[in-house]
């Protein structure tokens, strides 16, 4: 035992500093147990954005490519499809786009970055079964317009624009991922403009 | 011989562990009011029911496979193939409904004698900490079937943290451990569902029922029955031993032990709560569709949503309110909101006077449209929406609120009728 007197600044000092020290590896511990809820490395490659090649697409085609286990359609539309979506508003649910199916920069009357490229999600709202593509054709399902989205399964009907019409069961438009153009003929799907 | 062995194996604990003196005073010397009616049954109910989860939950993981590939189909297993699997699963999934049917009487209880009010604030705070976990301990138990509806209706309630500003998004995906609900949100739930938060409760009813023993019960009329020392004349103290650890503080008056007076009616309270579990649990496991939902007998598919998507019913008027406002964010605000308002209950009650039996018209009138608006957000919750629902959502949502806005306001000068010194009935 020293004789010394007891020194209390030092004591608090020393009882201050062991408590900070403390309470940094405290936090530090915690990094580990907080940074284990991320996705996997499994589940990040599994869900890494896609790339799609879109120079080879025709007018008027369409290709598919999957996203995070979904269908995306990858439309490249003709000039005489853009300036037709407007002719038929008063037929659908949502012509405007103001539910939220679709990125901020894609909600404009095309639904898209460039007007050229349909990018949606191939999935009904209504129950996600796959519609099919109609170009040329789709008249036999809404009189005035040529092209468009039928879906199979309980006869839900979209525009080129991936917009719902009215007196179908699917409630919303098709989805619109993320999406951003790298070049000219490279499509990016998961990421959006700016964030790369 | 025996008792003698007994008494001598009781001494050596008691010299290391004090059992005996926990036991007392807990149990066989706690004063509690001699006036308890039924709705005095409900805490003691929470506490089977919670036993019930338990075991049952720790059966029915001996079969139960928490991955994406295998939870439904080890559902259809414990179901089909396992002996008694159908009712241990029955049993929880029944006990969850009955969980919260026992703690919303529980909280109605303490709401109308003013069970929360000085100086018991703090175990209502522990009580309400109960119930938020108990919230987010079902939240996660429906996802782990695997079912349609457990998968979609994990994707409305997490979508909601992507309405939070800037961290949003990146929250969703955390929660998630993926950029969809998947395999890893369901191994993750599991392990905080059989873990983590009965962990969580077990400490919380712990603290619940310590705080409670501390502050003394409550009862229907409001009345203190721990009284100043020295301030009562002893012919008139209960006649009963308590432990010395409430008698050296207080006078005790109207009271009997817990043990065996409250012990005994509260199993006549478990025989009538277990006649109406099993004959829900035997002929209702489903609950008409409001315990198991319909479209959860179909494996989780993130490609086919359910026509409709229905919280569980006991979630309903938190998720009413939660719809009732057009902005995701503010419905998600007013709906924690409307959760931190039971929080701050003991604040709001300005007023001294406990018992609804002598408070003011205007406090039972404010009580019982309290209750309605409940039960109304409660069905609203589960239907549809449609403008006519939404309407009245609105309405009952300025009711639920009302009542904690115009209490403060009222409590302060509350027209209330004299209290009796003593327990009456």
């Amino acid at each position: 035992m020293s004789k010394e007197p007891v020194n209390n600044g030092r004591r608090r000092f020393l009882t201050a500093a062991t408590a900070v020290v403390g309470g940094v590896g405290a936090v530090g511990a915690a990094v580990p147990f907080i940074a284990s809820w991320n996705p996997s490395a499994r589940a990040k490659a599994a869900g890494a954005p896609v790339e799609v090649n879109v120079g080879k697409i025709q007018p008027g085609q369409l290709i598919r490519a999957e996203w995070r286990g979904k269908p995306v359609y990858v439309v490249r539309r003709t000039e005489e499809t853009v300036s037709s979506l407007a002719n038929h508003d008063d037929q659908l649910r949502d012509p405007n786009s103001e539910n939220a199916q679709q990125p901020e920069y894609a909600t404009n009357p095309y639904r898209s970055i460039k007007p050229e490229f349909l990018v949606a999600l191939g999935v009904c709202t209504h129950l996600g079964c796959a519609p099919t593509h109609h170009g040329g054709d789709f008249e036999e399902f809404v009189e005035g317009v040529e092209n468009g989205f039928f879906c199979p399964c309980h006869g839900s009907k979209f525009d080129m624009a991936g917009r719902v019409f009215q007196g179908v069961p699917a409630p919303l438009n098709l989805v619109v991922p993320e999406h951003s153009f790298i070049n000219d003929n490279t499509l990016l799907v998961g990421v959006s403009p700016g964030d790369a | 011989m025996l008792i003698k062995l007994f008494t001598d194996f009781m001494g050596w604990v008691d010299q290391r562990l004090p059992v005996t003196d926990a036991w007392n005073k807990h149990l066989a010397q706690y004063p509690a009011p001699k006036n308890f009616n039924f709705w005095y049954f409900f805490g003691s109910l929470a506490m089977l029911v919670l036993v019930n989860q338990i075991l049952t939950g720790i059966w029915l993981t001996m079969n139960y496979e928490p991955s994406g590939d295998g939870a439904f189909a080890s559902i259809e297993y414990i179901m089909r193939d396992v002996d008694y699997g159908w009712l241990l699963r029955y049993m929880h999934s029944t006990g969850a409904s009955a969980f919260f049917v026992v703690v919303y009487l529980h909280m109605m209880r303490g709401l109308m004698y003013g069970s929360y009010q000085k100086p018991r604030e703090l175990l209502w705070i522990f009580g309400m900490l109960i119930y938020l976990v108990l919230m987010a301990e079902a939240f996660m138990g429906y996802l782990l079937p695997w079912g349609n509806m457990s998968f979609w209706g994990a994707q409305v309630i997490i979508s909601l943290f992507g309405a939070i500003p800037i961290i949003g998004e990146d929250l969703t995906i955390w929660i998630k451990g993926d950029y969809v609900i998947s395999g890893a949100t369901l191994n993750r739930f599991f392990a905080l569902h059989v873990i983590a938060l009965p962990l969580v409760l077990v400490i919380l009813v712990f603290l619940h029922i310590l705080a409670l023993h501390e502050v003394g019960s409550n009862n229907p009329e409001g009345v203190e029955t721990k009284k100043r020392k020295g301030s009562v004349k002893p012919e008139e103290l209960s006649k009963f031993k308590f432990h010395e650890s409430y008698t050296k503080k207080y006078d005790i008056v109207d009271s009997v032990p817990f043990h065996p007076y409250y012990s005994v009616k509260d199993i006549m309270g478990v025989a009538g709560f277990l006649i109406l579990f099993c004959w829900v649990m035997f002929f209702f496991p489903e609950g008409g569709g409001y315990f198991i939902e319909a479209p959860n007998f179909t494996p989780a598919n993130a490609l086919q949503t359910p026509e409709h998507i229905a919280p569980v019913w006991y979630f309903g008027p938190f998720y009413t309110i939660l719809r009732v406002v057009p902005d995701k964010l503010g419905g998600m605000l007013l709906m924690f909101a409307a959760i931190g308002m039971l929080f701050a209950l003991p604040w709001f009650d300005r007023g001294t006077v406990k018992s609804v039996r002598f408070r003011s018209k205007w406090h039972l009138a404010n009580l019982i449209q309290f209750a309605i608006c409940f039960i109304v957000l409660g069905v609203l919750g589960t239907m549809p929406a449609s403008p006519t629902a939404n309407l009245i959502g609105v309405i009952t949502t300025c009711g639920y609120f009302g009542f904690f806005i115009s209490l403060w306001f009222y409590s302060k000068n509350e027209m209330t009728k004299p209290v009796p010194e003593r327990v009456s009935h």
